[in-house]
């Protein structure tokens, strides 16, 4: 649906080019020095060992489950805030947005005040039914949401503002009701937005480390994500540590690199 | 007597410094404040020296912050010429800073085997010396309502309860501790520090914590201490040592010697420390 524009190499800006090459090397060599840190001749052990596989599974699972999430409220959220005008929108705006500032370690703190045991909403719930959000894997899902989500939000948002209301109208005036223009035209005509936004939302919860650990805590097999046992292994064996982030990156990458080409027209 | 040299090339005060150490350097014989246990020779030692000056950076442990803060005060007061600069860290992280060539001058470690791993790399002017031990405790929130008695708790599936994770000091000692009580350890969460486990009973998201006794202290209202018998407690001993990076050598020597003696150690005992 969006039509592919062509780069015309032949006329890029001279001083883009070098500047462009060192944002390049800016990002590459630190990975390329990762890469020359590896302890390649243990690789096959330390990756097979439950320490790692663990936390890969939980990471791949709560990283998919907050994506869910994201794409449940954050749709409907980027649609409210880029076509209705309501008093006070521009604060819910910041709102959204204020998980992505924040250090992470504060959003943990003030999700465990929420929704701890003996949070604001989560204290109730506990003494009524015993449910309990930290501590498991749907704590660690909770956690990676809430910093995930201002990226789709963000993302659908600024899609949904650029797209043509004509299309919209068009739909209504030939009698589509307003559910089925949403889903019919809105929704198709911003996939590249969504399919963008989610994979951001997916990264950042991928690589969550500060809310995961103050909210979700930390245990190997229940709520150990990669992120956490790089970190823990970094105080005991800096093979294991640097191993555990080669394979976070080659995940990264994986994810990455055939979804953008597919989604985005890079 | 090595002469001092300057790291951080271009800074003027530094280079200034620099200077008049060397001329310490030169004047001072070899009864360097770093041969005696004495505090008050760090300021005069009568051989000539005058008071020391420098600018001092160290490393210390985590779980030193609030007594490292009050030694510090007292270290500056008794040597108005050398300003201290303290850093906290977990201990891993800060090997790791010391061994990437941190410029350090010396470093308060939680941990002896931490220690021992950057006397190996050959980045310790000399020996480290022991200046303080901590005990275990099991930290409760404020009224102890899930009734935690012992070191049990931790074996208990119906409890919320926490340990440091085992790659950090803390954690190794907790799970030595329980393995002398025989109790097989069943944490809801493994903290990656000793503050961070501590925060989660303070706030009463988990029943009970194993951290330092210092710790529990530190706490204030919050948090509860249960006291654990002698017979199967680890304590932990606290090394201090100069660093080879530093360049302020004999300040050095002087902090280390002032931690260790007994102005410091008193400090240290209103923090709950022990004695080595």
């Amino acid at each position: 649906m969006t039509a592919r524009r062509r780069v015309p190499t032949a006329r890029t800006p001279w001083p883009l080019l070098p500047l462009a090459g060192l944002g390049v090397a800016f990002v590459a060599v630190p990975f390329v020095a990762l890469l020359q840190q590896a302890p390649w001749s243990d690789l096959g052990r330390l990756l097979t060992e439950p320490l790692v596989t663990d936390a890969l599974r939980i990471s791949l699972t709560s990283a998919a489950a907050a994506t869910g999430v994201v794409l449940v409220l954050g749709i409907p959220l980027a649609w409210v805030l880029a076509r209705t005008r309501f008093p006070g929108r521009s604060v819910v705006r910041a709102l959204v947005t204020l998980p992505m500032v924040l250090p992470p370690v504060v959003g943990g703190a003030a999700l465990l005040y929420a929704f701890g045991r003996t949070g604001l909403v989560g204290g109730p719930v506990y003494d009524a039914t015993g449910f309990l959000l930290p501590f498991s894997l749907r704590g660690v899902v909770v956690a990676n949401a809430f910093v995930a989500l201002p990226f789709l939000v963000i993302t659908v948002e600024s899609g949904l503002r650029a797209m043509d209301p004509r299309y919209e109208e068009a739909a209504a005036t030939l009698g589509a009701g307003r559910w089925t223009t949403f889903r019919r035209v809105t929704l198709p005509m911003t996939t590249p937005s969504i399919v963008a936004g989610a994979l951001l939302a997916w990264a950042r919860a991928l690589g969550e480390f500060g809310a995961t650990v103050t909210f979700a805590g930390n245990l190997q097999g229940r709520t150990q994500t990669m992120p956490l046992a790089v970190f823990l292994a970094r105080e005991s064996d800096r093979g294991a540590a640097i191993a555990l982030s080669l394979v976070l990156v080659a995940v990264s990458l994986l994810v990455l690199l055939p979804l953008r080409d597919r989604w985005l027209g890079a | 007597m090595r002469m001092p040299r300057s790291r951080r090339a271009g800074s003027g005060s530094v280079l200034a410094v620099a200077l008049v150490l060397a001329t310490l350097a030169c004047g001072g014989d070899d009864a360097g404040p770093a041969a005696a246990g004495d505090a008050t020779t760090a300021r005069d030692d009568g051989g000539g020296g005058g008071p020391l000056t420098g600018d001092l950076t160290v490393l210390a442990a985590a779980s030193l912050t609030d007594a490292f803060a009050d030694v510090e005060a007292a270290f500056e007061e008794a040597n108005p010429g050398v300003g201290v600069e303290v850093s906290y860290d977990g201990s891993s992280a800060l090997r790791d800073q010391i061994l990437a060539g941190a410029p350090a001058d010396v470093f308060a470690s939680a941990s002896g085997s931490v220690m021992d791993e950057v006397v190996d790399a050959g980045a310790v002017a000399g020996e480290p010396t022991p200046f303080a031990t901590n005990l275990l405790e099991i930290a409760v929130p404020a009224g102890n309502p899930a009734g935690v008695e012992g070191l049990d708790a931790f074996g208990d599936e119906d409890l919320l309860v926490g340990l440091c994770a085992e790659e950090v000091p803390c954690g190794r000692f907790g799970r030595e501790a329980l393995a002398n009580a025989g109790v097989t350890p069943a944490p809801d969460t493994d903290e990656p520090d000793v503050r961070s486990l501590l925060d989660k009973v303070a706030s009463g998201e988990i029943d009970a914590g194993l951290v330092y006794r210092t710790d529990v202290l530190s706490a204030g209202d919050d948090v509860e201490g249960i006291g654990i018998p002698d017979d199967v407690n680890v304590e932990a001993t606290y090394p201090i040592a100069a660093l080879e990076g530093g360049e302020d050598r004999e300040a050095a020597a002087a902090f280390v010697s002032f931690v260790a003696g007994d102005e410091g150690r008193a400090v240290l005992a209103s923090y709950g420390f022990g004695p080595p």
